[in-house]
């Protein structure tokens, strides 16, 4: 196998005497799809908060192309690459929704390429947010993010991720509170992303979507993996259907 | 059939614009646009003019104006990345003490000591904070409200720098017109500068970790750099203030770290409207010849002062700006309604 993009070694993180995370290890290759999934509670956004610096880890190691970043600080990690999406969206909500991606698009990892410290970052704004289903005729880009419905600000998440232009891009239950029809219309953007390359982890309850985008998930219970493989086979273990879907569930 | 009244707003602004882009259609218009911004800068530069026909006393009282106005404008663009400070004494304590240390013991020229005094205290203020901005909120202010008398004890035990003495006989501005002209410059030129970095992408990333960090540092942005940068330049009014006041008055002493350069430029702000660089000039312009008429009335005075903050904060908490903004773009009339 070549070098993995992503190496989580033995990630423990505990909240006052509570595991929330219990010595979890995986290898990311470049260019895969890994789905994380299991029951509310049992540490996946804890473990997308230990890969991108927002909790510090209680033990254990994350190394991102060969380079050791367990204590760079959050920012720094998403200079090298990393960017993510939150469960909870919190945009900027009194700016528009075009000036929301502004401050992305200033950062040490993209603001050179789109001008520097005077570039005109709106029209790159526009742009992704049209990728993302903003459509650029109507209103919706112009209109502050409070007033937003919450799909469109999901939408903007991800904008926002993609303005960054990720090596890795984490997703965190990104297509919760979407409606089918948002979904189908993300969908199809995030395919985009990972046959462009860029290596994805996305945290997910709609195993539909995952199984679409993914071809490996890990299944974590009470803050340890319980199993790994492809989608289809992890979702069939013994183990997990009793953990995550209820044993009676067929 | 019952006549109510209920309230019409009329737009009185110019009919073709966007957010800042004006079509002019008339000289009338040109006015309307000009007349509010001409009369408050004309306002303020032709008042040192006037050295004749006012006592002399009202144009100190313009001088603390203008220095209160350069705190207020800093003490604005902190809150704009959400740093509340209830100590810009500080920055017009250091600003005044390495100005008064070069004048005295180097004998240095005024047009050197505060320039150097404004840039190196920026910077010893902006290192001294670095590690408590992490801190928001409350904790903040509380650290920026001990820092200054911090200072004060050091000097009074230390006995360095003059002690309680201070230093005196520091060398003079010149006369009183040409300093107005001065400070009335570094004033406008502070306010129309801020404005022009908060409206910028700069200025954005300021106002993206006063409203959401978690979502700046998402953005790859080191927000403590960032506010480090903020706490810079918003010190360089105050630090100049403290400068030219410590030249002015020949002395520099503990009473440079005292709490009214902490309290009057942030009630300045709050009473002209925080956000908004004009409120807190307009703020300072009020509130300094305010509080000298109230002296006739000594004791009393504060409690006249109190009395208007309290009825200001509850009652117009947006400031006066935004109001009179308002109420010059719109007018309310009555209308008849039949039900």
């Amino acid at each position: 196998m070549a070098n993995p993009i992503l190496q989580v070694d033995h990630l423990t993180k505990r909240f006052g005497g509570i595991g929330a995370v219990y010595r979890i290890s995986f290898d990311l290759q470049p260019g895969e799809a890994l789905g994380i999934i299991g029951p509310n509670g049992s540490g996946k956004t804890t473990l997308v908060n230990l890969i991108t610096g927002f909790v510090k880890p209680t033990a254990g190691r994350v190394t991102f192309r060969g380079r050791e970043i367990t204590n760079l600080p959050a920012y720094a990690r998403v200079e090298l690459g990393i960017a993510r999406s939150f469960q909870m969206v919190r945009p900027f909500y009194n700016l528009p929704a075009f000036k929301n991606l502004i401050i992305p698009l200033f950062s040490p990892r993209v603001g050179k390429r789109v001008g520097g410290k005077s570039g005109n970052r709106d029209e790159v704004a526009m742009h992704l947010l049209e990728e993302v289903g903003f459509e650029r005729d109507s209103q919706v880009p112009y209109k502050v993010a409070s007033s937003l419905p919450h799909g469109y600000l999901k939408r903007l998440e991800l904008a926002r991720c993609l303005a960054l232009e990720p090596e890795l891009l984490i997703l965190d239950e990104l297509f919760s509170g979407m409606s089918m029809s948002e979904v189908a219309s993300v969908l199809p953007l995030i395919e985009k992303i990972r046959e462009q390359g860029t290596t994805i982890i996305m945290v997910e309850h709609r195993l539909r979507e995952l199984f679409r985008i993914a071809n490996r998930a890990i299944v974590l219970n009470f803050g340890e993996k319980i199993a790994e493989g492809k989608p289809e086979e992890v979702i069939a273990d013994e183990q997990v259907r009793k953990a995550y879907l209820g044993s009676e569930d067929a | 059939m019952t006549i109510t009244f209920r309230k019409e707003r009329l737009d009185r602004g110019i009919k073709a614009r966007s957010a800042d882009i004006y079509a002019l259609a008339s000289w009338r218009e040109l006015a309307y646009l000009l007349a509010p911004r001409m009369l408050l800068i004309g306002g303020v530069l032709a008042f040192p003019l006037l050295r004749g026909l006012v006592d002399a006393y009202w144009l100190r009282v313009m001088l603390m104006a203008c220095t209160i106005a350069l705190l207020a404008l800093s003490w604005d663009l902190m809150a704009s990345v959400g740093l509340v400070s209830l100590g810009q004494a500080m920055f017009f304590g250091i600003g005044g003490y390495i100005t008064g240390y070069l004048s005295s013991t180097l004998k240095w020229p005024p047009f050197i000591t505060i320039p150097i005094a404004t840039v190196a205290g920026a910077l010893l203020c902006a290192t001294l904070l670095y590690p408590v901005l992490r801190l928001r909120g409350i904790y903040f202010a509380l650290i920026t409200l001990s820092l200054p008398q911090l200072f004060e004890r050091i000097i009074e035990a230390t006995k360095i720098l003059g002690g309680t003495d201070g230093m005196s006989g520091l060398t003079p501005l010149p006369d009183i017109t040409i300093s107005l002209y001065v400070i009335i410059a570094v004033l406008f030129a502070t306010f129309f500068g801020f404005r022009r970095l908060i409206d910028s992408d700069y200025g954005l990333v300021f106002k993206g970790i006063r409203d959401n960090d978690r979502s700046v540092i998402a953005a790859g942005i080191n927000i403590y750099w960032y506010k480090a940068q903020a706490v810079f330049i918003a010190g360089l009014p105050a630090t100049f203030a403290g400068a030219f006041m410590t030249h002015y008055n020949q002395f520099v002493g503990m009473s440079s770290f005292a709490a009214d350069y902490s309290v009057l430029p942030l009630t300045s702000t709050v009473v002209g409207g925080i956000g908004v660089f004009a409120g807190a000039l307009l703020g300072a312009f009020l509130l300094v010849p305010i509080s000298e008429v109230l002296r006739a009335y000594g004791t009393l005075r504060v409690v006249i002062y109190c009395i208007a903050l309290v009825v200001f904060v509850v009652g117009r908490p947006e400031g006066i700006f935004r109001y009179a903004q308002r109420k010059y773009h719109q007018f309310e009339r009555p209308v008849a309604v039949e039900e």
